[in-house]
């Protein structure tokens, strides 16, 4: 009985709130609460980054070159991903050249090796083409045709690199062929030579 | 309804909204009586959102999440759980028997214009269904860790690496949590799938629904049943939702069943086209397969991607064939819903666009070769084509009488 007199003696009214008090506080609120929720959102989006152990699993790798013959091709694998090493014959280090006009492009503007490659070999040493073996238009391995002109490929095929999944070409420099759907050659990796016969990729010259 | 039942209802009723929502939804939603064929698949997907989370979720007691055990473990289910090649081929079947019924009540909107004015909302919720739908599916055909699940992401996780400025690569590298698709991919994915997603899709099912009743079902005449009620305030075309409709969906659940059930068990592959070949051998990130397709569900935007001879360009017209979707109750400027009533150069068109969305999957499917692109830039035109030619049709379209009532 007592409570509902009370209830019917204070009731709500509108007219006396503090407007600015209220504003004040929803905003401090909102403020605090807001860097609350990018702070916390740093870890998570941050969880999802490669851990230590993957990047640990980056390091460099060492690869025995003595054994490949001219025109060969071995596959090293570096952060998981396929890095091609061809020792070039003479033919193909001469067919380069040729190439010039059909690539996008040819003198390798575009920064996808390392200074010390950037030249119509883009290796090191001419002979030895070291690469990643990705391509560089939605990430397949292209294959390795060293054969001139064969049927599929066309009469003016000076040999390379084609990639089966979405027809991208590359010549014996992995440089891209114009109209073709990749956008830029492919990349080559940091790497140095221990010795003649050792490399190692992933590491610059000097460091090792 | 017995005089206990009738009180234990009474009692949970002022606890809970029980019976307003059965009425609100069910017996006392009043649908247009003129519902055909092309109305069964909005029910239909909901009972394959059923299937696949049940069946899911008994996947999960077996499948291994792991870059090592991965394809062991599905290998597992299909061989020695007990009927676990059902549950896996359900779910598998089920991917791709979601997809058919959300395209064909997809196309049913666009026939009879069910995402115009008041269902825009409708139609918005629907498509963010579809965007969370393809999520799902990409990131499950991960999971079995064969060589197209280690392909197919890799060339779709690529697809971001458009990005210019650098900042693609920095989130594929993000997405990927590692420098190459690995175990770290296939245990995000995983949560992603059996998570993230599915509780985002439940929750814009919901909302789909909520907004469908709020303004209630078109129909195929188009026709806004609201305007004529009788004198309670019921439209005179309407009819409850249910007995009506709940007992002609069975129908199509019993049809749908039968198909879906001889899908599974005669041929759950569909020759490769519902599971791919490649993806009978584990994934191995040094061999990329001789050819890379997405599963038939994904292969018109694929092709799209495809006819762009630039990387860039291709990412952005493949996001813009699926974005333009979205604005399509403002690009369709014409009152008129319904196809019954439109004019033929919009059917023309319309016919148009359901070809080339056709042939675009078609040669997403194949290797790429010369007249495959060719055909695929020209389809592509006209996918884009129709929204272009639909923009000024509409405009000043000769359209017939729209009748005041629902034929028959």
């Amino acid at each position: 009985m007592a409570t509902e007199t009370v209830a019917t003696q204070i009731s709500f009214s509108t007219d006396n709130i503090d407007k600015k008090r209220r504003l004040l506080l929803i905003g401090g609120a909102s403020v605090v609460g807001g860097a609350g929720v990018v702070a916390i959102a740093i870890p998570f989006v941050s969880s999802m980054s490669p851990s230590a152990k993957a990047r640990a699993a980056g390091a460099p790798v060492e690869v025995d070159i003595s054994k490949l013959a001219p025109g060969q091709m071995l596959i090293a694998e570096w952060r998981g991903k396929p890095v091609w090493v061809v020792r070039r014959t003479q033919e193909t280090l001469d067919a380069l050249e040729q190439n010039a006009d059909r690539l996008r492009d040819p003198d390798s503007a575009v920064a996808q090796q390392p200074q010390y490659a950037q030249n119509v070999h883009r290796s090191i040493k001419p002979e030895y083409l070291v690469m990643i073996g990705i391509c560089t238009h939605l990430g397949c391995s292209p294959t390795y045709r060293p054969e001139l002109a064969p049927g599929d490929l066309g009469a003016d095929w000076n040999g390379g690199f084609f990639c089966p999944c979405h027809g991208s070409k590359f010549d014996f420099s992995g440089r891209v062929y114009k109209g073709v759907p990749a956008p830029t050659n492919l990349e080559v990796p940091p790497h140095a030579y221990l010795s003649d016969a050792r490399l190692i990729i992933g590491e610059e010259g000097g460091a090792a | 309804m017995g005089k206990r039942l009738e009180s234990t209802m009474a009692w949970i009723d002022d606890r809970f909204p029980a019976t307003k929502m059965w009425e609100e939804h069910l017996s006392k939603y009043y649908a247009p009586k003129n519902f055909n064929f092309w109305y069964y698949f909005g029910s239909l997907a909901l009972l394959v959102l059923v299937i696949q989370i049940v069946t899911g979720i008994f996947l999960t007691m077996n499948y291994k999440p792991d870059g090592d055990l991965a394809f062991r473990s599905v290998e597992y289910i299909m061989r020695d759980v007990n009927w676990g090649w059902l549950i896996r081929y359900m779910h598998s079947t089920g991917a791709s028997a979601f997809f058919v019924v959300v395209y064909l009540h997809m196309f049913r909107g666009l026939m009879y214009g069910s995402y115009k004015k008041p269902r825009e909302l409708v139609w918005i919720f629907g498509m963010l269904i579809y965007l969370a739908l393809m999520a799902e599916a990409f990131m499950g055909y991960l999971l079995p860790w064969g060589q197209m699940s280690y392909w197919g992401a890799q060339v779709i996780i690529s697809l971001f690496g458009a990005i210019p400025f650098g900042i693609g690569d920095s989130i594929t590298l993000w997405l990927k949590g590692d420098y190459i698709i690995s175990d770290a991919t296939l245990n995000r994915f995983f949560a992603l799938h059996v998570i993230a997603v599915p509780l985002i899709l439940v929750f814009l099912v919901i909302a789909h629904i909520i907004a469908l009743h709020e303004v209630g079902s078109n129909n195929p005449d188009g026709v806004d049943i609201k305007k004529l009620k009788n004198e309670e305030g019921i439209p005179l075309d309407g009819i409850p939702f249910h007995p009506y409709y709940t007992v002609k969906d069975i129908v199509g659940v019993g049809v749908f069943l039968i198909v879906f059930f001889a899908v599974v068990f005669f041929a759950p592959e569909m020759g490769g086209y519902f599971l791919e070949h490649a993806n009978f051998e584990p994934a191995d990130p040094l061999k990329t397969p001789e050819h890379i397709a997405p599963v038939w569900y994904f292969t018109p935007f694929y092709a799209i991607l495809r006819a762009v001879p630039d990387k860039l360009g291709g990412v952005i017209a493949m996001g813009a064939a699926i974005v333009v979707l979205f604005f399509l109750p403002w690009i369709d400027r014409n009152g008129v819903r319904s196809i019954r009533y439109r004019s033929l150069p919009y059917k023309i068109n319309l016919t148009l666009f359901a070809v080339s969305f056709v042939v675009l999957g078609y040669f997403g499917m194949q290797a790429p070769t010369p007249v495959g692109t060719f055909v695929s830039q020209v389809c592509s035109l006209i996918y884009f084509g129709f929204f272009v030619a639909l923009f000024f049709i509409s405009r000043s379209e000769k359209t017939k009488p729209v009748p005041a009532r629902v034929t028959h």
